[in-house]
């Protein structure tokens, strides 16, 4: 089990101190059992072939003070049979919030998304992502922070401070879909700060006519670690016998970040691009342009079918080289709109550099109101040597997760 | 979805010349549309209003679900409500919201807030003819619509349980509509509808809606506490029920924006 972090402690030591007045506040909870079943024998022998875990997520929330004020609380925990890494305990929001009158104040962890499109999430930088629970990039850490929102009549202003920093975490040794080198305990900071350093955000959002606009601006800890191979000494963190481990090594970045979804008739035109600033590096841009178009009540049924096809484009190189530099991703996103609410989300992207592809299949559906089933299937086409996705190349899988909701 | 305003019509800045000409129309285009400007005028200035929705969905074997839902209006001078929708079941769409701005002219503003990843999408309004909740309700039937989006005809006078009423045709002008046309039953003296029969692309009658335990509110406004609508081809029916209506809450733009719907429970 992994400790929480010091600011996640801290507000749970400091909730008994909130008042608990006026009516209870509402809870909101699930367990899910979830089963991976990979389809190849593992790359390493120290890895296992499947894996079931069971996780459970409570929510909280009380509002006071004429609902000007709101304390909210949601923790996740998760416990693997084969990844000590993957059981973990997690609070991703514990923050009290209070409306004023020209603006809104946030204080504690909590959980921000920005972004339109679906197959990279280029602009998203407040949290750090849970890697542990899905290569998505989706699920999150908590973030510590001082938020300051205030709506204008031209746009949503959003400040942040974040005075912590959270690393990502790797699956241990004996799990699958991770590199085939250990990384390192010990991360490695470029600003002496270390996990300490103070980053801030900056974020305008408005919408003019069927245009939704964001500029965001991010100076601080980069969430994305370079991984730096390193021979260091008693590193006992190694999966291999070698001594060659990964060192995750967090740079300071300055992020601009655009975001524009046009939402015409059926069609979402949408773009996100970054410009990003790294010391050594110069300055990098990246994007990922594309549109959806849904097929309303298809064929006089309930169902929806949305068409996916967004573009990706990066361009840093080397070590800082990512998955989606250079790629087509297509989707179907079904909605069948019946009553357990069956949906279908797949995505097949190629890459032009790599020549791999990548498929990713989504579908759910509620079994009753209360009970959900989730199925997921992944499939790494990649057998170039030099592909950023060659290491995963024996890591399709499948996973069931079945949910109960209180 | 604006499931506040009990009627199907929308608000319209109105001079007492159109209740003159709404007396002494002579063709039936005119009577039709003068008493549709009727019954938008009789709902101006209700300000803004909340109602808790539960909603029951039966097949045609008498299989029943329960969906509940809460709502949130306010009116807007010139133009369509704002509204926010808040699903409070089943307990994995729990906590998920829905904007929406509805306009006089051209396409609804529509945005959903996801709670599990926090995301805020704007999302297509096209979807007119398709289910709300999996419902026997389109979106079209339950969103706020505008006078220009129909055109209307008087037919007939006629008693519907009791109650004389106007029996009004309205035409939906826009092509993505499910419906060729609406026979709308009026209520005579209270000018709010009782009965609304839909009419598929195919001219054929798919669907009725009942509008029945009237209540009026800050002694002018009626709402329907009771929406039930039967589906005639497919045997299946939706009981809408709306409760706890509270007026003048003293919403502003403010709780009405993708800020707003992000803090939402």
């Amino acid at each position: 089990m992994k400790p929480l972090t010091s600011w996640a402690r801290a507000a749970v030591v400091a909730l008994p101190f909130f008042s608990f007045s006026t009516a209870a506040g509402e809870v909101k909870a699930y367990i899910g059992a979830e089963g991976r079943y990979f389809f190849n024998e593992p790359l390493s022998s120290a890895q296992e072939e499947h894996s079931t875990s069971l996780s459970a997520n409570i929510e909280f929330f009380h509002d006071y003070d004429n609902d000007e004020q709101r304390i909210a609380i949601t923790a996740f925990g998760r416990a693997d049979s084969v990844d000590n890494n993957r059981t973990h305990l997690d609070l991703r929001e514990a923050y009290w919030w209070k409306g004023f009158d020209q603006f809104e104040v946030y204080l504690g962890l909590r959980k921000i998304f920005w972004g339109v499109t679906e197959s990279v999430h280029l602009v998203d930088i407040i949290n750090q992502k849970d890697v542990l629970e899905n290569i998505d990039g989706e699920q999150k850490l908590g973030q510590g922070m001082l938020q300051l929102v205030s709506q204008r009549d031209w746009g949503l202003l959003e400040l942040f401070v974040m005075p912590h920093f959270r690393e990502q975490q790797f699956p241990g040794e004996k799990a699958r879909l991770r590199s085939p080198l250990a990384i390192a305990e010990q991360a490695i900071y470029q600003s002496d700060k270390g996990d300490q350093h103070v980053d801030f955000a900056v974020s305008w959002n408005h919408y003019f006519g069927v245009f939704d606009m964001s500029l965001s601006h991010f100076s601080g800890t980069n969430r994305n670690p370079l991984f730096i191979p390193s021979t260091q000494e008693g590193n006992e963190q190694a999966f291999q016998q070698t001594d060659t481990v990964l060192q995750a090594l967090y740079q300071q970045i300055h992020q601009t970040g655009l975001t524009v979804q046009a939402t015409a008739a059926e069609w979402l035109w949408k773009l996100e691009a970054i410009s990003i600033e790294e010391q050594h590096y110069g300055r990098n841009s990246a994007a990922v342009a594309g549109l959806e178009y849904t097929l309303f009540t298809l064929f006089n049924s309930n169902a929806d079918l949305g068409l996916i096809a967004e573009y990706q484009f990066d361009d840093r190189t080397g070590i800082r080289e990512t998955f989606a530099q250079n790629d087509l991703a297509l989707g179907l996103r079904w909605a069948f709109n019946d009553i357990d609410g069956s949906e279908l989300l797949a995505i097949a992207s190629h890459d032009f550099d790599y020549h791999t592809q990548f498929v990713s299949l989504e579908l759910g559906r509620r079994i009753t109101d209360d009970w959900r089933i989730e199925a997921e299937a992944r499939f790494f086409v990649a057998d170039n040597p030099e592909a950023p996705s060659y290491a995963l190349r024996q890591d399709d899988y499948i996973q069931l997760e079945l949910r109960r909701y209180f | 979805m604006n499931l506040i305003k009990n009627t199907l019509f929308p608000f319209l800045t109105i001079s007492s010349l159109y209740f003159a000409s709404a007396a002494l129309a002579e063709t039936p285009e005119q009577k039709g549309l003068a008493i549709a400007r009727e019954v938008d005028t009789r709902d101006l200035g209700f300000g803004d209003s909340t109602a808790d929705i539960t909603m029951a969905l039966r097949d045609q074997h008498g299989n029943e679900r329960t969906r509940k839902m809460r709502n949130r209006t306010m009116e807007v001078a010139g133009d369509g409500d704002k509204s926010i929708i808040i699903f409070d079941n089943p307990g994995d769409v729990k906590g998920t919201a829905f904007l929406s701005f509805t306009h006089k002219t051209g396409s609804d503003d529509q945005w959903l807030f996801l709670p599990a990843l926090k995301r805020i999408k704007k999302i297509s309004s096209s979807n007119k003819a398709g289910a709300f909740m999996n419902s026997e309700f389109a979106f079209e039937d339950i969103s706020s619509q505008e006078v220009e989006k129909y055109t209307y005809r008087y037919l007939r006078d006629e008693t519907f349980e009791g109650t004389p009423v106007f029996v009004n045709e309205s035409d939906p002008v826009d092509p993505k509509s499910g419906y060729s046309k609406l026979e709308v039953s009026i209520d005579k003296a209270r000018y709010i509808p009782l009965k609304i029969d839909f009419y598929d692309r195919g001219e054929r009658l798919k669907k009725t809606l009942i509008l029945s335990d009237y209540t009026q509110y800050l002694e002018k406004y009626w709402r329907a506490h009771t929406w039930s609508m039967k589906n005639h081809q497919t045997g299946k029916s939706t009981v809408l029920t709306m409760d706890n209506w509270n007026f003048a809450n003293g919403f502003t733009d403010k709780d009405f924006n993708k800020n707003s719907l992000s803090r939402i429970k």
